[in-house]
């Protein structure tokens, strides 16, 4: 019997101590979200311009749901116990906020709002145009959640006027609207967050400070991914039956895209088409180049090479839905193992389908390991590992086994209700754990940013940050149409121009 | 009822399932006694079949810590009695239980998922068979014969078994 007890207790003891002695060579300690002061005085006024899928997901987080989608949470809750939406809803702090505007050009959408948020404690009012909601007096802040192209108008109009931005991602929909909108937010009072609420997302900063410690060595590569294989991925989204020319404002929906006469498909699903939307470069590879920035701040590629194609979904639509992007950082470095000089540059490949959906993982490859990022982090010692050559050698490390795993939600079993929410929180985008318990990253983000407007203090998406991920997201579209290596000029700040070719004018043409 | 060839043979067999089966409960226990980081949640959040709501309920904050412990406590338990061969029936009996919940929260029912599972298995498993084996031993008694129970109980009746 003590044989049996002294095995089990030596057993488990020498593990343990084996991996002490790795955790103490890594020396990693997890992220715990930063502190933001909270919003005293007078509650902000935010309004809401686009009151479609992600502006009704950006007022949840900003602690306004509607009635509809409570009953639907409720309902799926019934169904499924573990489907925890509204429980978590329900106990996500609240903000210092009233919401006090919509603005969108759909009747629907926007008596939808009007009716679950214009309440005794909250008077909402609505704008025809952002123009008068900006100027209403109304309003301190607004949120963008609108196609693309109306994205940079919105958000300099609104900085132009001191009303602090919260604007979905691209930041921009052409090259020359993402300069004027920088110059903006250098000469505005407000400030401006982008909506890539990842960088809230604890795994992400953890993984910047165990790369910064070479934990990887110098990585060569980085693989990110999209996968999917269901119509609203691919954006087919529902066409609501109310939808007219008497109930949708046409010519403020086209904006500064091309005269064409009134159409549901285009309203709807408007991210197909180059004229309102940016395709995957702009809608999915964003996501992606933003997540790596955020963790490596590599900025912008000094080339970029695209191709790719309308394979799966033959539906009219002009953006590809197959698209393969490569970023080229010939003199970037996150440091080595090796002797100085030996290696230098890393190559960003972002590689999409919208016609399978096998959960590739988004993966940095090093000299010395290999790192899975997601909201899960895993790191593997490589085999020809300079820095871990000894303990690999020894056995202490297998190249097969993981030598860190960082997963925060690890107590917490999740619901995920559909293939695209499944998609987006494998990678990291919906949510973040905070001491276990699961916190909506874009509250996070919001968050931030409100507090910001009242307190001052730096934005983890901020201008510089959306600069570089507009650009770099057009650089890889202008690539796909125009079949050609894109390159950047960082002394000038500009895309080295090609003869002939005028770059606006390539990216919003349709192919 | 049974006929039974040879009883000292027997005997002796029972008394290796005990033990083997001791030493398996004990070794389970005493891996987890020692790893601060064990936790039946994973096993608990995976689980299958009718029984599912309940194992999912056991994971919630204010129990997983209690069926860890319990876990580790009744293994050890059932481990120690039936490898010294002392309070072996209730020995038998707590694994025979311990084995059932293990059983029940992933069944090898062919229309269940199989998850968290080594071998294939169509109703009856492993955990299964250690589980009869476990009422087989709460049937035939072995420490009166060898074990502790042995050295305490010299003047108690012994139990025969035929």
């Amino acid at each position: 019997m003590g044989a049996i007890w002294w095995a089990g207790a030596a057993n488990t003891v020498a593990k343990k101590r084996e991996r002490s002695i790795i955790l103490e060579q890594l020396n990693i300690q997890p992220s715990l979200p930063s502190a933001v002061p909270a919003i005293s005085g007078a509650p902000i006024r935010v309004g809401i311009i686009g009151f479609g899928i992600r502006g009704e997901q950006l007022c949840r987080a900003l602690g306004y749901a509607t009635d509809e989608w409570k009953e639907d949470m409720r309902l799926a809750a019934e169904e499924n116990p573990k489907h925890s939406a509204l429980k978590d809803f329900m106990g996500q702090d609240k903000h210092n906020i009233k919401l006090t505007g919509v603005c969108d050009i759909f009747d629907y959408r926007a008596n939808k709002a009007l009716k679950s948020f214009n309440r005794d404690d909250n008077k909402m009012e609505r704008f025809r145009t952002h123009q008068e909601m900006i100027r209403s007096g109304k309003v301190d802040a607004v949120v963008i959640a609108t196609p693309d192209h109306w994205h940079a108008p919105m958000a300099i109009d609104a900085l132009e006027n001191n009303i602090h931005v919260y604007v979905e991602k691209p930041m921009t929909h052409t090259v020359e609207e993402t300069y004027r909108l920088r110059e903006a937010a250098r000469n505005s009072k407000a400030v401006i967050q982008i909506g890539h609420q990842h960088r809230q997302t604890l795994s992400f900063q953890t993984a910047k400070e165990i790369i910064q410690k070479g934990t990887i060595g110098h990585i060569s590569l980085i693989q990110t991914n999209t996968n999917r294989n269901d119509d609203n991925g691919a954006w087919m989204y529902d066409i609501h039956p109310d939808a007219s020319p008497q109930t949708i404002d046409w010519d403020m929906f086209l904006g500064s895209a091309p005269k064409v006469p009134f159409n549901k498909k285009h309203f709807f699903r408007w991210r197909k088409w180059w004229a309102y939307g940016s395709g995957l470069s702009g809608d999915l590879l964003s996501h992606d180049y933003d997540r790596l920035n955020c963790v490596l701040n590599m900025g912008i590629p000094d080339s970029v090479m695209t191709s790719g194609g309308v394979y799966t979904h033959r539906d009219g639509r002009d953006v590809p839905d197959v698209l393969q992007v490569n970023m080229e950082y010939p003199n970037f470095s996150t440091g080595g193992s090796q002797k100085a000089g030996k290696e230098k540059g890393m190559t960003f490949v972002y590689s999409a389908t919208l016609g399978n959906g096998f959960s590739r993982p988004t993966v940095l490859m090093g000299h010395d390991g290999t790192m899975e990022l997601g909201n899960r982090l895993t790191i593997w010692p490589d085999g020809r590992s300079t820095r871990y050559a000894e303990m690999v050698e020894t056995e202490k490390m297998k190249p097969g086994v993981p030598i860190y795993q960082y997963n925060p939600g690890a107590s917490v079993p999740d619901a995920v209700a559909s293939a695209t929410s499944q998609y987006f929180a494998d990678k990291g985008l919906m949510w973040t754990y905070i001491n276990g318990a699961r916190v909506d990253s874009t509250f996070l983000h919001m968050r931030e940013w409100l507090s910001s407007t009242r307190n001052g203090g730096k934005l983890s998406c901020g201008i510089d940050e959306g600069f570089e991920e507009a650009i770099s997201s057009h650089m890889a579209g202008l690539s796909y149409k125009l079949g050609r290596r894109i390159e950047w000029d960082k002394e000038q700040e500009i895309l080295k121009p090609i003869e002939g070719v005028d770059f606006d004018e390539a990216l919003l043409a349709p192919m | 009822m049974i006929k039974i060839r040879n009883e000292k043979y027997l005997k002796n067999s029972m008394v290796l399932l005990r033990l083997f089966i001791g030493w398996h409960f004990l070794y389970e226990g005493v891996i987890k006694l020692y790893n601060p980081d064990w936790t039946s949640f994973g096993y608990l959040a995976s689980a299958q079949g009718p029984f599912r709501p309940f194992f999912l309920w056991l994971t919630n904050d204010s129990l997983i810590g209690i069926a860890d412990l319990g876990n580790i406590a009744a293994l050890t338990f059932v481990g120690l009695s039936l490898v010294l061969g002392i309070f072996e029936k209730w020995g038998a009996l707590v694994g025979a239980c311990l084995l059932a919940l293990y059983y029940l929260a992933h069944p090898s029912f062919p229309w269940v998922t199989q998850l968290n599972v080594e071998g294939s298995y169509w109703f009856i498993n492993k955990n299964l068979i250690e589980l009869i084996a476990c009422v087989v031993i709460y049937q035939i008694p072995t420490s009166a014969f060898f074990g502790v129970q042995r050295i305490l109980g010299k003047n108690e009746v012994q139990t025969e078994t035929n």
